[in-house]
């Protein structure tokens, strides 16, 4: 395990916004994920979670500072390194489906364009996948016809479909119902320990959240973005041995505090 | 990525320059928009260069995705307006060809039909009204489309899933418009020349078909066709180009799209008729 290179590694890096690439929204930021590591970066709205995450995944090149993914500089990156970058999934907060398309034709885009599929061929590794997601009822439907509950989990589906090593879960319980908030939970631990449908191996984890809380475990990692500021707290215990007032409120609950 | 992008369609904070204060002077204000409207130009020609470089270099990429795509594109820009440029082509021949057969019938003049009908129906309102038409109905609609899938984050989903932009958004739109700019105009010709026939039938203007087929024959050189097909193919590129680089080139918010729409359409009105005039330059020169 010692031998791989990180995940993702983040060197002084400034992360912009997306409307406009010359505002920092984030700064200095030093972070390492280790293959195999699950991450709950806590972030209040505004906080720039989704800037963060969509530089993480490679989408977005960072205004300073360097970027590596699995140990490669992501400024090297070009078509021909595209294959390494789709390693890193990204599921978006609001799912961002594309509204003409059903569930199951917005799921078996990036499947078909990689692979140059027609759309019969796909459906095995469509159907699939909607079962395990309990989504075959709603795949005929457009995303316009479907609660917003079934279309984060399609957003899911779509990010695993060229299954991903690294999955980065942009506040994904944010306002889903108890049940799909517990299914969530213990779909993402079942990736993050290795699920048999995606060949056992442990996936890297890194969600976003507005809640520290939901996702406490000894063993997964905790950092906080905050006034533009990347905080790693490490385990839920050495974040618990912190003196700082703002890092016990989001151990405890919702910050009210220090917004 | 998506920075390096925005620097090359944006190479000067041209928000800033939008947010100066009112101009002093009717020349301040003039220099300001020809100096926007240069950015922008600039920025448009690289987005051509990149659209056309992707076309090349990813022709066989999941074309059993794109294909369907393109033939969407073409459908929606070219076969679902056929309807309407019927009507069009029924319209421009009563009310512009049909006065003109008319009018020249009048004063003894109807040996000259035949160039007249070439110079303003082949040459300039055929095309140019067809440009027109296709960018109330399609160019629109690509702004739109475009610049709301861009402040939604559809852009960086696309990215994130390692579906490149430009190849499946843009160059299906570039496809279909130019393919249905050539097409469309053609139609428009072909009906405009017939109902404006059928309409100085009617009034009884003393020229058989054979002879009005005649006099547009050879009255037509070579020449037209060439410039024909190549006007058409660079005006229905170049309006693809505006409404595909103002809807997607750069970064915008939803309360935006409205604004972007805007400039879209006027720069889409201005430059087609500027291609246009260029095309009647080197016509006289040839």
């Amino acid at each position: 395990m010692s031998a791989q290179p990180p995940a993702i590694k983040m060197q002084d890096v400034t992360v912009s916004a997306r409307w406009d690439e010359s505002l920092p929204m984030v700064t200095g930021v030093n972070w390492t994920v280790a293959p195999g590591e699950f991450w709950a970066v806590g972030g209040l709205q505004q906080s720039g979670k989704t800037d963060f995450l969509m530089l993480a995944a490679g989408v977005m090149p960072p205004l300073a500072g360097s970027l590596e993914l699995f140990g490669r500089d992501t400024r090297e990156f070009g078509e021909a390194e595209l294959a390494e970058r789709l390693r890193v999934a990204c599921v978006f907060e609001h799912g961002q489906l594309f509204s003409h398309m059903t569930l199951a034709e917005n799921i078996a885009l990036p499947l078909r364009y990689r692979r140059n599929l027609g759309a019969a061929e796909a459906v095995d590794e469509i159907m699939a996948l909607l079962d395990l997601l309990e989504l075959t009822p709603h795949a005929g439907a457009l995303p316009a016809r479907v609660s917003r509950d079934w279309l984060k989990r399609a957003a899911l589906a779509r990010a695993l479909v060229l299954r991903p090593r690294v999955l980065l879960c942009d506040n994904p319980l944010n306002g889903l119902g108890a049940r799909h908030r517990e299914w969530w939970r213990r779909f993402l631990d079942q990736l993050w320990q290795g699920h048999e449908q995606f060949g056992g191996e442990p996936m890297t984890m890194v969600v976003t959240t507005e809640e520290l809380v939901p996702w406490q475990h000894p063993e997964r990692r905790f950092a906080l973005l905050q006034g533009g500021q990347f905080f790693p707290l490490g385990t839920w215990a050495e974040a618990a041995r912190s003196a700082d007032p703002a890092v016990a409120e989001w151990l405890t609950g919702i910050p009210a505090t220090t917004i | 990525m998506q920075k390096d992008l925005a620097k090359v369609f944006e190479p000067v904070n041209v928000d800033f320059l939008r947010g100066l204060s009112q101009p002093k002077s009717f020349t301040d204000y003039l220099g300001r928009k020809l100096f926007l409207f240069g950015l922008s130009a600039r920025g448009m020609g690289a987005f051509a260069l990149i659209t056309l470089g992707v076309m090349q270099r990813k022709r066989d990429v999941a074309v059993q995705v794109m294909q369907p795509r393109i033939r969407h594109e073409i459908r929606r820009s070219g076969v679902a307006l056929l309807p309407m440029f019927g009507l069009m082509a029924l319209g421009l021949g009563f009310l512009v060809v049909g006065q003109t057969v008319a009018a020249l019938a009048k004063v003894g003049a109807i040996n000259y039909l035949g160039s007249t009908m070439v110079i303003v129906v082949v040459r300039e309102l055929g095309p140019l009204l067809t440009a027109m038409l296709l960018l109330a109905r399609v160019g629109t609609a690509n702004v739109i489309e475009l610049g709301t899938a861009r402040a939604m984050g559809e852009v960086e989903v696309l990215e994130s899933l390692g579906i490149d932009p430009v190849h499946y958004l843009i160059v299906p739109r570039v496809i279909g418009m130019t393919t249905a700019m050539f097409a469309l105009t053609v139609y428009l010709i072909v009906g405009a020349l017939a109902s404006g026939y059928l309409c100085a039938f009617l009034q009884n203007v003393p020229l058989g078909p054979a002879d009005y087929c005649q006099q547009l024959a050879a009255a037509l050189s070579p020449l037209d066709f060439v410039f024909l097909v190549l006007k058409t193919i660079l005006i229905g590129f170049v309006i693809a180009i505006i409404t595909c680089y103002h809807g997607l080139a750069q970064p915008i918010r939803l309360e935006e799209v409205s604004q972007v729409s805007v400039r879209a359409v006027t720069q889409g009105v201005l430059i087609p008729i500027l291609v246009d005039g260029c095309f009647i330059v080197i016509y006289l020169l040839t």
